[in-house]
């Protein structure tokens, strides 16, 4: 990082530094850091909403039951739009996947929060478990037949094989974009929120940038879910490549 | 910070990335503009076609996606 913040009272990049919750030192394997306690917090929060809030199975739910069950519609309908009735086997993976990314999200928008998403490490954990789950499944469903996911059976012969070099590389793409698309997501998304804040100081521009960070907070709030929601729904889509591969 | 070619050119590149980002707005306002354009003309099937919209959104804004990955390789992987 830049040793001159620019006349800023802090940098827009500071947020997203991993540091020791007790004490200072350095960042080994196994220091207690506030990703973890971040890590926690998100846990706590997925169990509250989907353990507690269900606890009562009311037959008319009150408002934490009406949210748990309306984040499992919207997960459960989703597979089975886009993956198929076979796809639903594999719903609770993808709904813990939701779940953990729209609660880490949300969760980072507090103020002084740590936002675990804004990490590549983290992102791309999640998006290479995914890569190799549905790799596995295609190889373990359909044996051999999977590779027909290359070879374009609908195109003419003469560009097929152009067509097999381009879809695998799009093919080995994917876990890079996956999870990138949401760390960039939520990196952009706060350090623009953090820079509009630096402003603030300066009392000529205060009314904008306060003005600005509540409207970037509130774009901020949909970004989270919607990235939470994109990520789920590719997840879906590689699962549907990997259940029927032709084309 | 004088006579560094190197760093120079590297930053230079880096703002050079951000044309990418204009690439990705083309493409993700292409996606939803005609989605809107379809849906106004046919409102009744546009509800069932909002997953097709966010996974059109998904992979154009996936090659702006590449121009960061390409800035943050420049400041911090170089």
């Amino acid at each position: 990082m830049a040793t001159e913040a620019g006349g800023l009272e802090f940098h827009p990049m500071d947020q997203f530094i991993v540091k020791p919750l007790f004490g200072g030192g350095d960042v080994s394997f196994y220091t207690v850091t506030n990703v973890t306690l971040w890590l926690f917090l998100i846990i706590v929060a997925t169990a509250a909403l989907l353990v507690l809030g269900t606890r009562g199975r009311a037959m008319v739910p009150n408002r934490s039951q009406s949210v748990a069950e309306l984040a499992y519609g919207l997960v459960h309908k989703m597979v089975e739009d886009i993956a198929g009735k076979d796809g639903l086997k594999y719903f609770p993976y993808i709904m813990t996947l939701f779940m953990f990314i729209v609660f880490a999200n949300l969760l980072g928008l507090l103020p002084k929060a740590f936002t675990v998403t804004s990490h590549i490490a983290v992102t791309g954990v999640l998006a290479f478990s995914v890569f190799f789950t549905v790799t596995a499944i295609g190889f373990i469903k359909n044996g051999a037949h999977f590779l027909d996911l290359f070879w374009v059976r609908s195109a003419p012969l003469a560009i097929r094989p152009v067509l097999a070099v381009i879809e695998v590389i799009s093919y080995f793409v994917r876990p890079v974009s996956h999870s990138i698309r949401l760390a960039g997501n939520m990196i952009a998304g706060h350090a623009v929120i953090k820079v509009f804040a630096g402003f603030a100081a300066i009392a000529a521009v205060a009314p904008i940038s306060i003005v600005a960070v509540v409207g970037m907070y509130a774009f901020e709030l949909l970004v989270a879910f919607i990235q939470a929601y994109v990520f789920t729904i590719l997840t879906c889509v590689y699962l549907k490549d990997a259940l029927h591969p032709s084309h | 910070m004088e006579g560094n070619i190197g760093e120079l050119g590297q930053y230079i590149g880096v703002g050079l990335t951000a044309i990418g980002m204009g690439g990705a707005a083309i493409g993700v306002g292409n996606v939803a503009g005609n989605f809107l354009a379809g849906a106004l003309r046919n409102p009744s099937a546009a509800a069932g076609q909002t997953a097709t919209l966010f996974i059109g959104m998904a992979f154009a804004e996936a090659l702006g996606i590449f121009s960061f990955l390409v800035a943050l390789l420049l400041m911090f992987a170089v």
